[in-house]
């Protein structure tokens, strides 16, 4: 046990913590003005909701003893038991078990969050709750597992995912997709202009998001380490280097760098180094971040013109594609001088790796895509995913959680 | 009794309302406001998405007045709202069938200033 690993991962926790209101407030900038408590709301409730869940029992189906195929953990940690003071060897062997796993229940709170950019506006709030606690379970979970437990697939075959590329961005990302094409648009979609009601917001939220994301990165580390150092650079770099990226490439396409394309540039910028920060070279960082914006403006401002689906805050087009193109990033630039229980990537004579990251990726969008479209069904023939027509309308602050965020009288 | 509602630039309130004081007039009602003229409005960019049609924002001014402050009143908005480019506003005059003070019940023209 070691008193500066295991504080450096308690200081991680709370970082990885703040990204979730952080993300509320990134999303609810961006939404009309008679949404914005919709969005806040479904973000806290789910810092409730999943907390519970992770600790009665989506920790053990994550982290819990493999129950043979490397598919899911087993049921003997539910309720933490067994879960306690004294490091668990396979995760982090210098820190208490219960800071490893409340580190990564941050990680199950933020990834459904996510997810809540596609259908903002227009979901159902009883249906989004049954939807994040199946969805926790049956993608999330497993998909921990199979990357990052103990005899989970994806980790004894090598896949390398530093902080949750494959777990949290391109599984939130794909499904979000998914969930966004089930859902229809929003009323007015494409015809009236959907502007934005609180930009400081949103630069407030995604400044968060990347304060918060030094825990994320640096933190997965598990110690207060040369690895935690590599990720902690390389997270800033690759964040500073896509946050300009984007804004240069708007103020040459549209004629002026706008804020909103900076933050949304430093966000892809932040997805795109998760799986890749503890393996690669700050300079190789750059890259990945001037590519991520390139890759994630097209595919919103151009992909998804034309293929018309209406992912309202571009939980896709940022995480699922930033995610996906990070994992794959991270196959190309990792090297085994940066982190020697990490791989070589292609471009250190590593087609293997790269050819793993590749797999992993298409599985992913496989698995989380299948399971999201069939929960979606089940869901919506019980509950109805999407509001009524007079609801949507109204706005669902008004509608589903019967408060206005902002007054027009005193 | 007339009404003289104004739409001006927001910058200019502070002259106008100089402008108003300086030939005696000094009640009114000020609101925030959109609107677009032959400028047709302005163009937004969020994340690579073109909105055109953004309404201006605008300060209306409400003024009630009797026939005789009417010229006054109206050269003074024009006064200190003129910058000669597109976009100044537009003043209207409407007729005002009555008026009533709340605080003493008076009705008409004593009620005006």
């Amino acid at each position: 046990m070691n008193a500066g690993d295991t504080a450096w991962v308690l200081i991680s926790t709370v970082l990885v913590f703040v990204m979730t209101p952080g993300l509320a407030f990134f999303y609810g900038g961006l939404v009309r003005r008679k949404n914005v408590l919709s969005i806040l709301m479904q973000c806290f409730i789910i810092m409730c909701v999943i907390s519970l869940q992770w600790v009665l029992y989506g920790y053990s189906l994550a982290f819990g003893p493999d129950t043979g195929w490397g598919l899911i953990g087993g049921l003997s940690w539910v309720g933490l038991s067994g879960v306690g003071g004294s490091p668990n060897g396979d995760y982090a062997s210098t820190i208490p078990h219960l800071a490893f796993m409340m580190f990564q229940a941050m990680f199950a709170i933020i990834t459904p969050a996510l997810i809540i950019g596609a259908f903002a506006e227009r979901v159902r709030f009883s249906a989004f709750l049954v939807m994040t606690v199946l969805w926790a379970t049956l993608v999330y979970d497993p998909l921990a597992h199979w990357v990052w437990g103990s005899g989970g697939w994806m980790r004894n075959l090598g896949a390398l995912d530093f902080a949750g590329g494959i777990v949290v961005h391109v599984s939130s990302g794909i499904s979000a997709l998914v969930m966004a094409i089930l859902l229809g648009k929003r009323i007015g979609y494409e015809k009236e202009p959907f502007r934005p009601h609180n930009l400081p917001f949103t630069v407030l939220g995604g400044a968060l998001l990347w304060f918060g994301w030094f825990g994320f990165n640096a933190g997965s580390a598990l110690g207060a380490n040369e690895l935690a150092a590599n990720a902690f650079v390389t997270t800033n770099t690759a964040t500073a280097a896509a946050g300009l990226t984007w804004a240069l490439i708007e103020w040459r396409l549209s004629g002026a760098p706008t804020v909103l394309g900076a933050v949304t540039g430093a966000v892809a910028g932040l997805v795109a180094v998760t799986p890749a920060c503890g393996f690669v070279t700050p300079v190789n960082a750059i890259f990945i971040g001037v590519s991520v914006s390139v890759i994630c403006y097209a595919a919103i401002a151009v992909v998804k013109g034309r293929l018309g689906y209406d992912d309202s805050l571009d939980a896709f087009g940022v995480h699922g594609v930033g995610g996906a193109w990070g994992t794959i990033a991270t196959g190309l630039f990792a090297e085994k001088a940066v982190n020697a229980a990490g791989a070589d990537g292609l471009f250190f004579g590593g087609l293997h790796q790269f050819l793993v990251q590749l797999m992993l990726v298409g599985v992913t969008v496989l698995y989380a895509g299948v399971v999201t479209f069939i929960l979606f069904k089940v869901v919506d023939a019980l509950l109805g995913m999407k509001v009524d027509r007079k609801s949507e309308i109204l706005g669902l602050d008004l509608s589903q959680q019967c408060e206005s965020a902002y007054t027009v009288v005193d | 009794m007339k009404l003289i509602v104004a739409i001006i630039q927001p910058h200019k309130l502070g002259e106008v309302k100089e402008a108003l004081e300086a030939v005696d007039v000094n009640l009114m009602t000020v609101s925030n406001v959109l609107g677009q003229g032959r400028q047709k409005g302005h163009t937004e960019i969020y994340r690579g998405t073109r909105e055109a049609g953004g309404l201006l924002r605008k300060v209306r001014l409400d003024i009630a007045v009797n026939e005789d402050f009417m010229e006054r009143t109206i050269e003074a908005i024009v006064r200190g709202a003129h910058t000669g480019e597109i976009g100044d506003g537009k003043i209207f005059v409407l007729d005002l069938k009555e008026c009533v003070r709340i605080g003493t019940g008076e009705h008409g023209s004593r009620a005006i200033g």
